[in-house]
């Protein structure tokens, strides 16, 4: 059995203004051993990730731990100093966060954000070649390419996989003993997602670290964990083993939180009728790009010769990575972007081309569902407002459309009374269902979900996707469903079009696709979805 | 893309800008009312005399002509003569411009100097004391006229201190503690209403860089909170200072006028408002073109700075 690294007994967090108000964590233990992974799972607002900066000594403003204990090897972290805890963090823990995008600052160079760490953490100034060095070897041991140049580069130049790299390269500089991971993989593509769980597996081989990784995915879990956490409303409901809690939990809502994690093909493998199509799409292009004022400048081409057919009652998958155009293909189907060439077919009528005025009756049958329900949704009007907006622009009277707003409200699985309630009262999951209900408000034929079930838990994750089945069924819409989860796509798709680069490299039955992919990509993708082995 | 040819790109992209200035300047007093040369004449001139002067200054040729004249000397560094004094335009400015740079610099640095920390500080303690005595004092700083906040520098560190001159100025070939000494109070006056600007727009951009994550990163790393605040936090929040400071020193020009008046410093406002009372139309068209060349110059070079602060706008 190998040392405790770290040992979190009975910490309790609560708000900094109530002596004895709600308690946001209550009294958690977690102990993680040196060389081993201890994941801790819980869908959000769980307190995971409060358990997490709490052994940082970096609560937000209102929280403070108000009993219990953590102890890295031995010293008690939560009576010390600031001035001991700033010394702690960086050199002896590590952190790196959920975005690699917004994680890394903007301003400075990926040399000067590492080299600030050894300056700042060593009694004696090192010479500019010794950090150069040390800057180096860290980003080389992270195996990212080109390290001398890179070490030039500012974040934006970087891809996300790479800036999660230089996160992790930052984090183990000082050689750490103990490396807390706050969701580092769910804001990547699945491949990425695959390589960065690799290269932490293999620093705890190396180095001997102890990890703490906090995720809501226990597709991730099972890839990676030794021990598993399991926490629900801030406290633990169970821990154990990876192996025993995966293939034995012993709690209900372990069960449902394993359960939900998409495992791929669920619908019955028959026929569909063949549907009269409602859209159809041909050489579909999408070129950006702006020329420099001297006449040069990049062209991107975000999505290349696109072609399909979507069926009345059909649900169409688009599956790729960033950058694979299959939001770009979206955009343009939903003409909220003019495609720069091709035809779309919208029930008998090409809108590929033509003016927004001409468009606006076509704009009823094609609605959208974004990603971020936080931010689809006006803060500053009542959802009722939201939605009835939309009715009447469609040219309702305001009584008829409250009406049907209440009906689709109820439709979604929501009560109509929450018309008169604004946004931010909602969690993520309803505010979800709120922007489907306001997206069928115009009688659409054809549903875009663009991510429409990434940014959320899976336990609401696999809700929503059965609100989308139901809804395909009762009211025969057609769906273009955009995903980069392969498994997402699978639970819910008739048919999958896998996208690269702008191209569609592979399409089909779901079933076929799953059973025999073609294209090597395909395939890369089906390898990279977390879990795979141990879930199955 | 490389710095010189940005700045090649942007400095080009200035002289239409400077046309358009100087167009301005020129129609503005012939579209004015009064006419220069009848009060040039005196009261009993006869129409020849006037007709002579009218043709000696080239007032009697079309507009575009006039125009066109002025832009060419203007392009040989002649700004034209002084209707009143007969002095070269050149001259007036180079004799008077020395105050008012002066003072515009020193209020400048002074209101940087302590503007940012200030709205840094109060946005890294939000709602704290300094917070709340900063942003009362800036309503304050906003609230009050300039002369009177000169005229209280005035009452308080000359007369009942005796610590400042109470007027005039010496300039710097004297001895750069002299030329700071009677340059003190001007600035203090002129500087109040940049703090308190610099200072809310500071703290305004401060408080949406702290939220960032890459604050949160730079904490997790261990490094000391100054580090944080003004090296991660505040070189991000630079590009909205720096503009504000941009805009600052344009509406220096206008405060600078009162300024003078109230310090009695013979500086190029003071040469405004004496040009214009004589309608001395050289005099005035020559002052507007070089504030208006000054400006312009600030402008780019606020422009050029955002690339240096955030280097992900050079890219585009």
């Amino acid at each position: 059995m190998s040392e405790e690294l770290l040992d979190i007994r009975g910490l309790k967090v609560g708000l900094s203004g109530e002596a004895d108000g709600r308690r946001i964590v209550k009294d958690i233990d977690i102990t993680v051993p040196s060389g081993g992974i201890v994941c801790v799972v819980g869908e959000s607002g769980s307190g995971k990730s409060v358990t997490a900066f709490s052994v940082m000594g970096l609560l937000p403003d209102g929280l403070r731990p108000v009993g219990g204990s953590i102890k890295l090897l031995g010293e008690e972290l939560l009576g010390a100093s600031t001035e001991r805890m700033r010394a702690l963090r960086g050199s002896r823990i590590g952190m790196i966060f959920q975005e690699p995008m917004t994680a890394l600052n903007p301003v400075m160079t990926v040399r000067e954000q590492l080299a600030e760490l050894i300056e700042w953490h060593s009694d004696v100034r090192p010479s500019k070649a010794e950090v150069n060095r040390r800057v180096l070897a860290a980003l080389e041991d992270m195996l990212l390419p080109n390290a001398p140049q890179m070490m030039h580069a500012y974040p934006h130049q970087l891809s996300g996989g790479q800036r999660q790299r230089v996160m992790i390269a930052m984090a183990m500089l000082l050689e750490p003993v103990l490396l807390i991971a706050d969701e580092p993989t769910t804001a990547l593509d699945v491949t990425t997602q695959k390589q960065i769980l690799m290269l932490i597996k293999d620093l705890v081989k190396r180095k001997n670290i102890g990890v703490l990784f906090i995720t809501h995915d226990f597709g991730v879990v099972a890839d990676i964990a030794d021990q598993v956490v399991v926490m629900q409303k801030g406290a633990v409901v169970e821990s154990g083993g990876a192996d025993a809690v995966l293939g034995h939990p012993a709690q209900a809502y372990t069960r449902l939180l394993i359960d939900s994690v998409p495992k791929g093909i669920t619908i019955p493998t028959s026929a569909r009728e063949l549907a009269p199509d409602v859209l159809a799409v041909k050489g579909l292009k999408m070129t950006y790009g702006h020329r420099g004022l001297f006449g040069r400048g990049r062209v991107t081409h975000a999505v290349r010769d696109a072609a399909f057919t979507l069926g009345r009652g059909e649900i169409l998958g688009v599956v790729g990575e960033s950058g694979s155009g299959k939001s770009t293909l979206a955009r343009c189907v939903a003409r909220l972007m003019k495609p720069t060439s091709g035809e779309i077919n919208l029930l008998g009528t090409d809108i590929a081309a033509v003016s927004n005025e001409t468009l606006r009756p076509h704009r009823r049958y094609i609605q959208v569902v974004f990603q971020d329900p936080y931010r689809s949704l006006n803060p500053r009007l009542s959802v009722g407002q939201s939605m009835i907006e939309g009715v009447v622009n469609f040219g309702a009277s305001p009584q008829v459309a409250r009406e049907k707003v209440s009906a689709l409200l109820e439709l979604v699985g929501m009560d109509p009374q929450v018309m008169h309630r604004f946004p931010h009262e909602f969690s993520g999951g309803q505010r979800q269902r709120i922007c489907i209900a306001r997206a069928l408000a115009s009688e659409p034929q054809i549903l875009i979900a663009d991510e429409a079930v990434s940014a959320l838990d899976v336990t609401v994750q696999a809700q929503v996707l059965k609100l989308f089945a139901d809804l395909r069924s009762r009211l025969g819409l057609a769906m273009l469903f955009i995903t980069h989860d392969l498994r997402v796509a699978g639970e819910l798709c008739d048919r999958i079009m896998v996208m690269k680069s702008g191209e569609i490299v592979e399409s089909g039955p779901t079933a076929e696709i799953f059973a025999n992919p073609q294209h090597t990509y395909t395939r890369a993708l089906f390898a990279a979805a977390p879990g795979r082995e141990r879930l199955q | 893309m490389a710095v010189a040819g940005v700045l090649l790109k942007r400095s080009v992209s200035v002289i239409p800008v400077l046309g358009v200035v100087a167009l301005i300047a020129f129609m503005l007093l012939r579209f004015a009312s009064g006419d220069p040369v009848a009060q040039l004449a005196g009261d009993n001139a006869d129409p020849a005399a006037i007709a002579a002067i009218r043709a000696r200054l080239g007032l009697d040729q079309p507009l575009a002509m006039q125009f066109l004249n002025w832009l060419w000397r203007m392009l040989h560094g002649d700004l034209g003569t002084s209707i009143v004094s007969g002095q070269p335009v050149t001259a007036l400015i180079a004799q008077r411009v020395g105050p008012t740079v002066a003072v515009s610099i020193t209020t400048i640095v002074f209101s940087v100097v302590v503007g940012v920390p200030i709205g840094v500080l109060a946005a890294w303690r939000r709602g704290g004391w300094l917070d709340r005595f900063a942003m009362w004092t800036s309503v304050t700083g906003f609230a009050v006229p300039t002369f009177a906040i000169g005229y209280f520098w005035i009452y308080l560190l000359s007369m009942q201190f005796g610590l400042f001159p109470v007027q005039g100025y010496v300039p710097l070939s004297d001895g750069l503690g002299l030329f700071l000494w009677h340059l003190t109070l001007p600035t203090l006056t002129l500087s109040l209403v940049y703090i308190a600007l610099i200072a809310r727009v500071a703290r305004t951009s401060m408080l949406e860089v702290l939220s960032e994550d890459f604050v949160r990163t730079a904490r997790a790393k261990g490094l000391p909170e100054r580090i944080v605040v003004f090296k991660h936090a505040l070189r991000n929040a630079a590009v909205p200072i720096v503009s504000i400071v941009g805009i600052g020193i344009a509406l220096l020009i206008g405060g600078v006028v009162v300024t003078e008046s109230v310090f009695n410093l013979p500086g190029l406002g003071r040469l405004v408002v004496d040009s214009v009372l004589a309608r001395d139309y050289p005099v005035i068209q020559g002052v507007i073109v070089v504030f208006g060349s000054a400006y312009v110059a600030i402008n780019l070079l606020v422009d050029l700075s955002y690339s240096f602060f955030d280097p992900r706008i050079s890219q585009q």
